[in-house]
């Protein structure tokens, strides 16, 4: 397949605001700018970034607390995404949800979540409504290679496998639950192969490396529009920071994190573009640039903006 | 006076009863996410996997209703599981075994078996946890016949119950809250067994009887030190154990006072305030000399943002507020 290159530096620019999302937020967070817990997905823009290239606009994703980069990725303004985590009025949430519970209807964002494994089947049931309503959609749940021990993640691939449902199983593989290894919470060592369980494909793909993780969505995503059914995908990637701001990476070395950051997704995609002739050094530079911009941008918008005040009960129900 | 030991931060209260009980019985094992290397995501298990070994101190997978499930079936062969749940949210997950199975296999065995497992969990707000990390979700379990509730606030009570809990035969819920593992308070050196069903006065007083727990009893010392000051005289009652009750020690309390105010960080709407307030109107009427009150949350999922967070949480003002009307 013939890329095009404005294509692929879209792919570049959206990796690079994630990235410079959430390095601004770990830099808030240290100042205590921002409240709560938050968990950074530093090192798997490309899961993001590649799977979301693969859908149609109207295609929905979900997504566990790790989600600004799934957020980001499917079209969530920047501005207003920093607004929730700074708990403003502008927040897609208008403050109520914060970092682990995003919603936007509007770009086909079906909720991050702070109950692992508990979108598995909520995106499997918004395949459910795709297909009773024809709608042609297709879903991607996102979830970690830790929420694959929960009990909601094999009822649901288990149903969403028998009703022949248009959904894709994304797990972000990063090899650890918190401070979990995966050989320490999971009985197989490959998440693909318990797709067999289900009756399903189960697909590894190199989670760094953008473009494949775009073509495994693709298939998956086309096999699930035609009525074939769901996908297991397996993303081996890696988170560079700790899993949320208070982690100190005690069960893991600085050799592992230091091979890990040479696999940075973001620089090797970047030199293929480079080294494929597809972009000069100065447009590459260019488009981080304008990441980075977009990001202080961002940062001001929300600090600028108000508040939510009045009755906290209210959108308890709808009317 | 007697020793009042040294202060320790709730964390280590509840490090320090987990390890003298995992040193003095054997059979007293523990499980849970991150709860070895990690040492919990508060810490309070900091250390324990190093001193006890991996098999008495075990990461288990994000499987909480096999956490919990487990936990019933090692309890029921003589095993003491304390398992922790990484957040009271998550309790949901492992309801199953804990509502359908440890607190009912004793009834249903006709007495034969018995559940002496122990299911702590961090719950409650005021940390910008946001809505699925910041539930009060006590009553819940209080509702279930089986099962006893414990919530302590003070560093030393939660070290003397819940080492009372690992000792008891039945199933116990224990709730910590969240934003308190860092509160500091005194403990003594001494081992010490604080009874499970018993409340503790944690304030005399003669004119309104306050009864709070968990994170929450701190607004409630709070409110009784201000309203000190306006010359009202509150005795604070902190249950601890909120099922089963201990009522008489409230109703000592009542017989002085006569004016009784409820508060807790869970929202109104069928908590436990609800329940303490209708066994105090149905049988002990006579004590009252006014309408009781209850303070609490405003009934909704907890919001991220501060200022609605603290709109939605009681504090020591809310508390004042409810006690100058009931003294009125
Ligand atoms: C039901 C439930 N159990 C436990 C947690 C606490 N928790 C949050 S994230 C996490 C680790 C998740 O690991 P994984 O699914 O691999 O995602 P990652 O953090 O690696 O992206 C845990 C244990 C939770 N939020 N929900
Ligand atoms: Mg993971």
């Amino acid at each position: 397949m013939s890329e095009q290159p404005s294509v692929l530096l879209g792919y570049l620019r959206a990796m690079w605001v994630i990235r410079h999302f959430e390095e601004a937020l770990d830099d808030l967070f240290g100042r205590s700018l921002i409240r709560g817990t938050c968990h950074l997905c530093v090192g798997q823009e490309a899961a993001a970034v590649g799977a979301c290239a693969a859908l149609r606009a109207d295609d929905q994703i979900n997504s566990t607390h790790r989600g600004h980069g799934h957020f980001l990725a499917k079209g969530g303004d920047p501005r207003r995404v920093m607004a929730e985590l700074f708990g403003r009025a502008t927040g897609y949430a208008g403050g109520r949800g914060g970092s682990q519970h995003m919603a936007g209807w509007d770009i086909g964002f079906l909720g991050s979540n702070g109950i692992t494994g508990g979108g598995i089947p909520v995106a499997t049931g918004a395949a459910l409504s795709a297909k009773l309503q024809n709608t042609g959609r297709v879903v991607v749940s996102f979830f970690g290679d830790g929420a694959t021990a929960q009990g909601a993640f094999h009822e649901a691939l288990n149903m969403g496998s028998l009703w022949t449902l248009p959904i894709v199983y994304f797990c972000e593989n990063n090899l650890y639950a918190m401070s979990t290894p995966l050989r320490s919470h999971s009985a197989v060592s490959s998440i693909a192969e318990r797709a067999a369980a289900y009756g399903m494909p189960g697909v590894e793909v190199d989670g760094n490396d953008l473009l494949a993780v775009r073509d495994a969505v693709a298939t998956a995503a086309a096999r699930a529009r035609g009525g074939e059914g769901p996908t297991l995908i397996d993303c081996r990637t890696y988170r560079f920071l700790g899993h949320s701001k208070s982690d100190k990476r005690e069960y893991r070395t600085e050799e592992e994190e230091a091979a890990a950051r040479r696999r940075d997704p973001i620089l090797r995609f970047r030199a293929l573009l480079l080294e494929q002739g597809h972009a000069s050094e100065s447009e590459l530079a260019a488009v981080e640039e304008d990441a980075r911009n977009l990001i202080s941008e961002a940062v001001e918008f929300a600090q600028a903006s108000p508040l939510p005040e009045g009755d906290p009960s209210a959108k308890v129900y709808a009317p | 006076m007697t020793d009042r030991g040294r202060e320790v931060v709730f964390a280590q209260a509840i490090r320090t009863a987990l390890r003298e009980e995992m040193q003095r019985d054997e059979s007293v094992i523990l499980w849970g996410q991150d709860i070895g290397v990690y040492g919990g995501v508060y810490g309070a298990t900091t250390g324990l996997q190093r001193e006890f070994g991996e098999d008495r101190v075990r990461d288990a997978p994000i499987s909480e209703m096999a956490i919990a499930g487990v936990a019933v079936g090692a309890a029921l062969l003589g095993m003491r599981p304390v398992v922790e749940i990484m957040y009271a949210d998550f309790l949901m997950h492992a309801a199953d075994a804990i509502a359908n199975q440890a607190a009912k296999w004793r009834f249903m065995s006709g007495g034969q078996f018995k559940v002496p497992a122990v299911f702590r969990s961090p719950a409650g707000g005021g940390s910008g946890y946001a809505a699925q990390h910041s539930q009060n979700i006590e009553s819940w379990f209080c509702h279930i016949p089986g099962l006893k509730v414990v919530c302590p606030c003070m560093p030393r009570d939660a070290r003397g119950l819940l080492k009372s809990a690992i000792r008891d035969d039945n199933p116990v819920v224990f709730l910590e809250h969240k934003s308190h593992y860092t509160y500091r308070g005194p403990m003594p050196k001494e081992e010490e067994l604080l009874p499970l069903g018993k409340a503790d006065v944690k304030r005399e007083g003669t004119d309104v009887t306050l009864v709070s727990w968990s994170r929450n009893l701190l607004w409630a010392l709070e409110a009784a030190d201000k309203l000190r000051e306006e010359g009202v005289s509150i005795e604070v009652i902190d249950p601890m154990t909120l099922f089963p009750l201990d009522l008489d020690t409230i109703l000592e309390s009542l017989a002085k006072t006569g004016r009784l105010v409820v508060s807790h960080e869970a929202h109104a709407f069928c908590g436990v305030g609800a329940e303490i307030i209708a066994q105090v109107v149905e049988g002990h009427m006579d004590l009252l000399k006014a309408a009781p009150k209850r303070v609490s949350a405003v009934a909704c999922p907890l919001p991220y943002s501060e200022p609605l967070e603290k709109a939605a949480l009681p504090d020591a003002d809310d508390i004042a507020a409810a006690v100058r009307q009931v003294v009125r």
